[in-house]
């Protein structure tokens, strides 16, 4: 066994002592922790040895160690992943294990944004340094509260599946009995981190811990709240966006059964009724005038042929290798194309939902978001309460995609409970989901590339059409990135200056993202930005514009091959002579596909690779086109290499839901724009893919000792392009916008 | 007053029959393994049986219910429930969760006609329930898993 030195952890760094008989309590957090360390000193449990509440671990003398989770179960699995990491290097029984998502806590906050947000594929990476060393702590401290009790050196102890061991005698200690033996000992600074090859749980197939909730209609959910004297409301929002209440006429709407009042709040008409059947039912029979609005005359059609006009002249320069300007304009040989890509929406199963109680004094929060932090800030502004006033429950969540960073059902649901003085559930219905999304951009991109006398690209310019997301979402994310001690007055004052000048100011570096820079060895690249927002509400969307930059590379790096009458898959490899990891994935994925061979008859392959973060992937999609062109898609054979892999079966779980939500866009729905509103209003006419259209997915994975990158959103943008690359061998037809639809392929 | 069954349980309720049964069973009893999702029965996640078939809650009134018998999520009981709910837990097939009521309510019914049902026929019978979360492979492994063991 490794020397293992027992020192006094700093008191900014790790608290632990036990509560009586309950628990020991482990948290790792960071130095400049806050108020909430301050308040649990005063909020004293039983009045024994008081912790502080930034723990990660909990264990108790019935042996259950539960894992504080400080992101959102959205469905990929991180309330399994993460304890996996903790008891990895715990050595806990994994049998013993509980998961509690944890408060909003200036410890839980999120690194990569100093803020409790669950959101950009981040929840494993920033973890798992925290978790691990979270993990090593509490062991290192029971081994010494058994070698303590035993009287002999810890040296000759180690833990294993929920016990301590004494090597020599072999006595045991299950980690429940020793809570109590844990008084005093020294916490280590210092620990023995395992090394990939000592691995027990990472990297096996565990499985999840919220499946059996989930096969019962016992997990509970946003929409499923339900508290004493609560009413239930439907807000009626404005049909153009930023649309105003003229006027209201709400007589037959309070005539009807089960309505309690209508409030006018800041989004809109809010119907309060015992139900929400009652309450929908009576918000159709609101008389509601909106003000005249300029942004009725919105059209996305309009807009496209707006910014196909903007793509020629030069945007803004977000990234530049080389000098692209030397080999356009000139004799030599080029290749451009346009690509278009249209707004998406989330379709999150479970619509918008929030339960709030503001009470005289504080205020409690149900909801199922990505975003915990925003969802206490935007409650603080609208009661004038502190934070500490604040609580916020995250529920289970029917799916997030980005949609739930931002909380505009939190900002209804306390503002109505303010007024009426009731716990209050808004229930968004399908429709108002669907219309009031903040959905993901649409961008034209003009591609350019200059083809050396090999056929491979010399120079290659990309240019970006549309409006940012960051433009729009850093003004709401700003108020909760700034540390809790910035004054109210001075956070509203901030986040309003923000609000008018940074959609002006911040767009482009994560506009390109996917765009710049590529894998590919070519050495004069620029990718340009031309910021156009036409004040739609837009937002983040599972791998957001990594979706619509990869779609537009990876065809027109496709058309590029095809220009050369090469392969696709020998002429990326010529190409990625510079980037051996992904060179590794593309073939591992070309070889399960078995690309080198002649496909079934009637059956036409697809490739492209994407690198998402730090996650290097490749996909093969094999298509067929049916009568009245109708695309089908059998398989899609996935490679990736995300570093360590935690648990194979999320990183399958995660390719088989990116292909299936890329799918719904790359074949079948859009989100479209006219009179300043969004067409579409529900699953009839923004169709989700069905289990008949879900191909067969296989998922490869590269054995790596990276520490883990990203997952959750990593194959979303490779599959839009794998299956128009299909189609284009199919059917010799480019199709340069999404949703590849029958009637885009039918001169075949 | 309207006399509906459900999951075993006779109950007289004092609500307007025209109420959607998915309302009545998760505001009114509190039964709220069944999910709103879309409401015009197009997404599959509302569903429950009526008299032992699959239906969607969504789309039926209280009114037609009457006299019936429902039995939603919690409710869904014997071997094919226990197969099925054992290969979904083998199988880890949820993800965010919010459609499997649905897709299991309605697996049991493709079991009870048909034992040993094909991937065609599995994707015929599953395709009204979406999941935008794509579980689809793991319904379609689970489905095989719990037909291979029920009829043991
Ligand atoms: S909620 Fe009933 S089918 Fe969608
Ligand atoms: S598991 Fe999320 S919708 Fe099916």
């Amino acid at each position: 066994m490794k020397e293992k030195p027992l020192v006094q952890g700093r008191r900014d760094f790790i608290k632990i002592g036990t509560l009586a008989g309950t628990g020991l309590l482990v948290g790792v957090h960071l130095p400049n922790c806050s108020r909430h360390v301050e308040a649990s000193h005063v909020s004293s449990e039983n009045g024994v040895n008081m912790l502080a509440p930034n723990a990660w671990i909990r264990i108790r003398s019935d042996d259950t160690v539960t894992v504080m989770v400080n992101h959102s179960e959205l469905g990929q699995g991180i309330t399994t992943a993460l304890p996996m990491i903790v008891a990895e290097e715990l050595e806990a029984d994994w049998s013993k294990i509980k998961v509690e998502i944890a408060p909003v806590e200036e410890v839980y906050k999120n690194p990569a944004f100093n803020t409790q947000m669950t959101a950009s594929s981040t929840s494993v990476y920033t973890s798992w340094d925290i978790l691990r060393k979270a993990g090593a702590m509490a062991r290192e401290t029971l081994i010494s509260a058994a070698a303590r009790a035993w009287k002999v050196p810890p040296s000759e102890c180690y833990a294993q599946n929920g016990a301590v061991i004494h090597k020599p005698s072999q006595r045991s200690f299950r980690f429940g009995e020793l809570v109590d033996k844990t008084a005093g000992i020294p916490v280590p600074e210092d620990v023995y981190l395992k090394k990939p090859e000592e691995f027990k749980i990472i990297g096996k197939r565990i499985p999840r811990l919220d499946t059996k909730i989930k096969t019962d209609g016992s997990a509970k959910f946003g929409i499923d709240i339900k508290l004493p004297e609560m009413l239930v409301a439907v807000v009626v929002h404005p049909p153009v966006f930023g649309g105003k209440v003229k006027s209201v006429d709400s007589q037959n709407t309070r005539k009807m059964k089960g309505i309690r009042d209508v409030v006018a709040i800041d989004a809109g008409i809010a119907v309060v009724a015992d139900t929400f059947w009652q309450a929908r039912l009576a918000s159709d029979a609101l008389q509601i005038e909106w003000e005249e609005n300029e942004n009725s005359k919105l059209n996305s059609d309009a807009l496209f042929e707006r910014w196909d006009e903007m793509a020629k002249s030069e945007g803004k320069t977000q990234y530049e290798i080389g000098d692209v300007d030397d080999f356009f304009g000139t004799d030599g040989k080029t290749h451009q194309a346009m690509y278009r890509i249209p707004y998406q929406g989330h379709a999150t199963p479970e619509p918008m939902n929030c339960t709030a109680h503001v009470r005289d004094k504080d205020c409690e929060i149900w909801a199922p978001t990505q975003h915990q932090d925003a969802a206490q800030e935007v409650a603080a502004r609208i009661t004038g309460f502190d934070y500490e006033a604040i609580k916020v429950h995250t529920t289970f969540v029917g799916g997030g995609f980005g949609r739930r960073i931002s909380v505009e059902y939190v900002v209804e649901a306390v503002q109505i409970s303010k007024i009426l003085k009731k716990p209050i559930k808004v229930i968004w219905t399908r429709e108002e989901d669907t219309r009031n999304d903040r959905i993901r951009p649409a961008t034209c991109n003009f591609m350019e590339a200059a083809i050396d006398s090999n056929g491979l690209p010399v120079a290659w310019r990309h240019r970006i059409v549309g409006a940012d997301v960051f433009g729009q979402m850093l003004p709401k994310l700003i108020p909760s990135i700034m540390p809790y001690w910035v004054p109210r007055f001075l956070r509203n004052g901030l986040s309003g200056i923000g609000e008018s000048l940074l959609p002006r100011v911040v767009p482009g570096k994560k506009a390109i993202k996917g765009a710049a820079p590529l894998q590919y060895n070519i050495a004069n690249v620029r990718a340009e930005f031309i910021n156009d927002d036409p004040g739609i509400p837009i937002g983040y969307w599972r791998s957001v514009s990594a979706f619509s930059n990869a779609f537009a590379v990876e065809c027109f790096l496709d058309e590029l091959a095809a220009e050369s009458g090469e392969d696709p898959f020998d002429y990326r490899d010529r190409l990625l002579t510079n980037s051996p990891r992904m060179r590794e994935v593309m073939k591992l994925a070309a070889d399960k596909a078995g690309w080198k061979e002649k496909p079934p008859a009637g059956v036409h392959r697809g490739l492209a690779i994407h690198r998402f973060h730090d996650t290097d992937l490749c996909f093969v999609a094999e298509v067929s086109i049916h009568s009245r062109h109708e695309i089908r898609v059998h398989r899609v054979v996935c490679a990736v290499n995300c570093g360590i892999v935690i648990n194979p079966k999320t990183i399958e779980s995660q390719m088989e839901s990116a292909v299936a939500f890329g799918l719904t866009s790359t074949l079948k729905s859009a989100i479209t724009i006219r009179d300043g509103k969004i067409e579409q209003s529900n699953f009839d006419d923004y169709p989700i893919l069905r289990i008949d259209e879900m191909p067969k997915v296989e998922v490869y994975t590269v054995q790596d000792t990276r520490s883990p990158t990203s997952i959750g959103e990593a194959g979303v943008p490779v599959i839009a392009p794998a299956v128009a690359n299909a189609v284009f061998a199919a059917t010799g037809i480019r199709v340069r916008k999404l949703p590849i639809l029958p009637d885009d392929i039918k001169n075949t | 007053m309207v006399k509906i069954r459900v999951n075993g349980i006779n109950y007289q309720l004092d609500v307007d029959p025209d109420t959607p049964l998915l309302w009545v069973l998760t505001e009114q009893l509190g039964l709220t393994g069944t999910k709103y999702s879309c409401g015009i029965s197009e997404c599959g996640s509302c569903t429950v049986h009526i008299d032992g078939e699959a239906e969607l809650s969504c789309g039926i009134s209280l009114g037609e219910v009457a006299g019936k018998d429902v039995v939603t999520i919690e409710g869904l009981k014997g071997r094919i429930a226990d197969a099925l709910r054992q290969a979904w837990i083998e199988e880890d097939v949820p993800q965010c969760g919010y459609c499997q009521s649905g897709q299991i309510m309605t697996a049991a019914t493709l079991l009870k006609h048909n034992s040993d049902p094909s991937d065609d026929a599995i994707d015929g019978a599953m395709s009204d329930v979406l999941c935008r979360c794509g579980s689809y492979q793991g319904i379609r492994q689970a489905i095989h898993l719990a037909a291979g063991r029920k009829v043991s």
